[in-house]
């Protein structure tokens, strides 16, 4: 298939696990920020062809796993409620709240809904007048132009019995708690493609001259990724710390400038709560004044619920680069896809279920 | 608490975040998606409750000798929705999936049975298409059906209409057909390209539109199961695929066989129209459901002889070499990326599920 065959191609893998085997010098330590990136890292084998020296970290860039116990205790009853549509992507159907998931909640009789688009949401919003139609709007800054449109276009239409249940988090807060943290290990990131895509790379420019780490964006099938990490480790051999675009083909130093001004429009910077990491400063996205009528919390009451996580659960140290899920003595055993202990093994882009679908034999040995 | 196998441990009972899958208070839909819920069902509840040999086989159907004859019995039921999509609809799928699951005891299917569950307010034509299709795909693969039954649910109570056929064939060679004949060695051939059905299942239920549409790849496959019986091919085991898509097949059979599957991502069939619509939603193809499609397992002296002999069909015409069987590590199935690193194949845990971004 064209477009995609080309950066699947077995002796151009070869070739550049070569070239970065002979300009490896020192053991690196590099982060992918992306879950997807860490999917198609496991999916396809990248980790197994580099030196022995690089080591790749797995980032906090899954939106489902991050996404607060909180949140999706607060989705789970808005989404039981009798009057209530209850619109989502798939991915966040299985992940556990503090009791139960989405899943649960449609099979004991809710009305919860996979949808493909926040604008599929909003369809329904116009189909079922007497309903509340409630969108999950999770996500880095990929989903948020079109969670924006959503909610943009619901007040331009005054379609009122829509609402949206915000959980929009930011990658550069998220890197910058990385590497200010006083154990941090990650000496350059692969950066999310998809994400440049449409914010650009100017906000990373400030963190790689700071921290002095490189940065390159970088795409998604297994050559994109072998490039981005040889980038960043030439960059590392040469003393270098820039942000480079690996993605060329889709990412412009300004990212696509209509779809962030839609994200300014419709939503403002605030304080969010990360799953398994904490509270990060101006590192969410939360409705802007002007639109704050279309929030799901406020228009159910469930704005102040908060809830403990589970101590169990090492995704925090896990979505930080601390430990590697092989690390976790849960892993495999008490915790599985089939019974998740957090949001890390449930998830089709957490690292924990990466490793678990695609190496669970390794894991034995790395225990033995 | 009443747990047949020992899967579940003293251990995971003590947690208190996840329950073990047999304290699930409901049904969920994953426990109907031929991932690793639904085989916990099966496995927890459904075997024990009616625990005897030939059920303890655990085939899709079951073989038996009576008298001097050996028959195949099996039954599945139909709930797709939509009814009518492209390349099929919910009759040709009930006659096909029954047939060829017989096809896969190596069995030549003889008669059916229909059951229909009928929602109050269907219309007559819709149950009329249905039945035009059911006999259409009866005559095709040369089965009758002779017996049957209509119940009617209130308005609300079924989804317009729900179809189980059970289906009875004489299985007329020696060979003994299950996980249970593969050996170290054996070579793995795949009838034709894979995830057409799902996707096209997925695309008018979902309202997606692809440039082409695709077609669902629901079709007999009796007569080149047959055919390579009949070749005198030494089949070890065969399997149509289903929910869950080749690669919970895969699994099925290696965890049964306590062998290791092999197979090559690059030998895989896999249309190009699919194969996109795969990219789009997050889906790997692996694990997408076919109606016409089968793996079959043989001796690795007869691999290039079945291969040819598919070929003559039309259903089985792209049909490939995807993998070996080896000693390895017992139950796993692994495959080369096309990058050429190997990488484990799981069966996933319930439906796949579209991706965020």
């Amino acid at each position: 298939m064209k477009y995609i065959d080309e950066y699947r191609d077995a002796a151009a893998a070869k070739e550049y696990a070569a070239i970065l085997a002979r300009v490896t010098t020192r053991p690196w330590t590099l982060m992918e920020i992306c879950g997807g990136q860490t999917h198609a890292i496991m999916k396809y084998g990248v980790d197994e062809l580099l030196p022995p020296g690089v080591t790749l970290l797995h980032g906090p860039g899954c939106p489902v796993c991050v996404t607060a116990v909180e949140l999706i205790d607060k989705a789970i009853e808005i989404a039981s409620r009798p009057d209530v549509i209850f619109c989502s992507f798939g991915d966040m159907m299985r992940v556990p709240g503090t009791k139960r998931d989405l899943l649960s909640v449609k099979a004991s009789g809710g009305d919860v809904r996979m949808v493909y688009s926040p604008l599929d949401a909003l369809k329904l919003a116009r189909e079922f007048p007497d309903k509340q139609v409630v969108f999950f709007a999770v996500g880095f800054e990929t989903t948020a132009p079109a969670n924006a449109m959503a909610v943009f276009q619901a007040d331009q239409q005054k379609i009122e019995n829509f609402s949206v249940l915000v959980s929009h988090v930011l990658v550069p807060p998220a890197i910058e708690a990385i590497l200010s943290s006083p154990t941090n290990r990650v000496q350059g990131f692969l950066a999310a493609g998809h994400v440049c895509t449409v914010m650009g790379y100017t906000e990373y420019e400030p963190l790689a001259r700071k921290y002095h780490v490189p940065m390159v964006v970088t795409g998604f099938e297994p050559l994109d990724i072998l490039q981005g990490i040889l980038m960043c480790v030439q960059q590392l051999e040469e003393g270098r710390a820039e942000v480079e675009n690996q993605y060329s083909r889709s990412v412009r130093r300004e990212g696509n400038q209509p779809a962030q001004k839609l994200i300014r429009e419709v939503f403002r910077v605030v304080p969010r709560k990360w799953r398994g990491i904490g509270q990060i400063d101006q590192s969410g996205l939360g409705l802007a004044e002007r639109y704050a009528r279309f929030d799901a919390e406020q228009r159910f009451g469930v704005a102040d619920q908060t809830v403990e996580e589970s101590s169990e659960c090492i995704s925090g140290l896990i979505l930080q680069g601390e430990k590697k899920p092989f690390e976790c003595p849960a892993f495999g055993t008490l915790c599985t896809p089939e019974h998740p202990l957090g949001a890390t093994m449930v998830s089709s882009e957490g690292a924990c279920a990466a490793y678990y679908r695609y190496r669970r034999v390794a894991a034995k040995e790395a225990r033995i | 608490m009443n747990i047949a196998t020992g899967s579940v441990t003293e251990q995971e009972f003590s947690m208190t975040c996840p329950v073990p899958i047999s304290q699930y208070p409901n049904v969920l839909l994953a426990h109907g998606s031929g991932g690793t819920l639904m085989h916990r069902l099966i496995e927890q509840l459904i075997i024990p409750s009616f625990g005897n040999p030939l059920l303890e086989e655990r085939h899709d159907g079951v073989v038996f000798q009576l008298g001097d004859v050996k028959l195949a019995f099996t039954t599945d039921s139909y709930v797709v929705r939509p009814i009518f999509f492209p390349g099929g609809d919910i009759g040709h799928l009930a006659v096909n999936g029954t047939v060829n699951d017989l096809a896969m005891c190596g069995a030549r299917p003889l008669f059916l049975s229909a059951g229909l569950i009928l929602e109050e307010g269907l219309p007559m034509d819709t149950l009329r298409r249905v039945l035009a299709s059911m006999q259409q795909a009866a005559q095709a693969a040369n089965v009758q059906i002779v017996t049957g039954d209509t119940k009617v649910v209130d308005k609300g109570k079924g989804d317009g209409i729900f179809v189980n056929t059970a289906g009875i064939g004489i299985v007329e060679h020696s060979q003994t057909i299950s996980p249970g004949s593969v050996r170290p060695g054996d070579a793995i051939l795949l009838s034709g390209d894979i995830g057409r059905h799902g996707i096209a299942i997925m695309a008018v239920r979902e309202g997606l539109a692809f440039e082409s549409t695709i077609e669902s790849d629901c079709a007999p496959l009796a007569e080149p199961a047959l055919r390579l019986l009949a070749e005198g091919i030494r089949v070890r085991c065969m399997r149509d695929l289903t929910r869950g898509g080749l690669a919970s097949a895969l699994v099925e059979i290696a965890e049964a066989a306590r062998l290791h599957v092999e197979i090559e991502e690059a030998a895989i069939p896999l249309r190009e129209d699919v194969q996109g619509a795969c990219e789009i939603l997050g889906f790997d193809p692996l694990y997408v459901a076919n109606e016409g499609r089968f793996v079959v397992f043989v001796d690795a002296n007869d691999a290039e002889r079945a291969q040819a002999i598919l070929r003559q069909f039309p259903v089985s015409e792209n049909a490939s070499l995807i993998g070996r069987v080896s000693e390895g590590e017992a139950g796993l199935v692994t495959m080369k990326s096309k990058i050429g690193v190997s990488r484990i194949v799981d069966m996933l845990s319930g439906e796949q599920l579209p991706r965020i971004c």
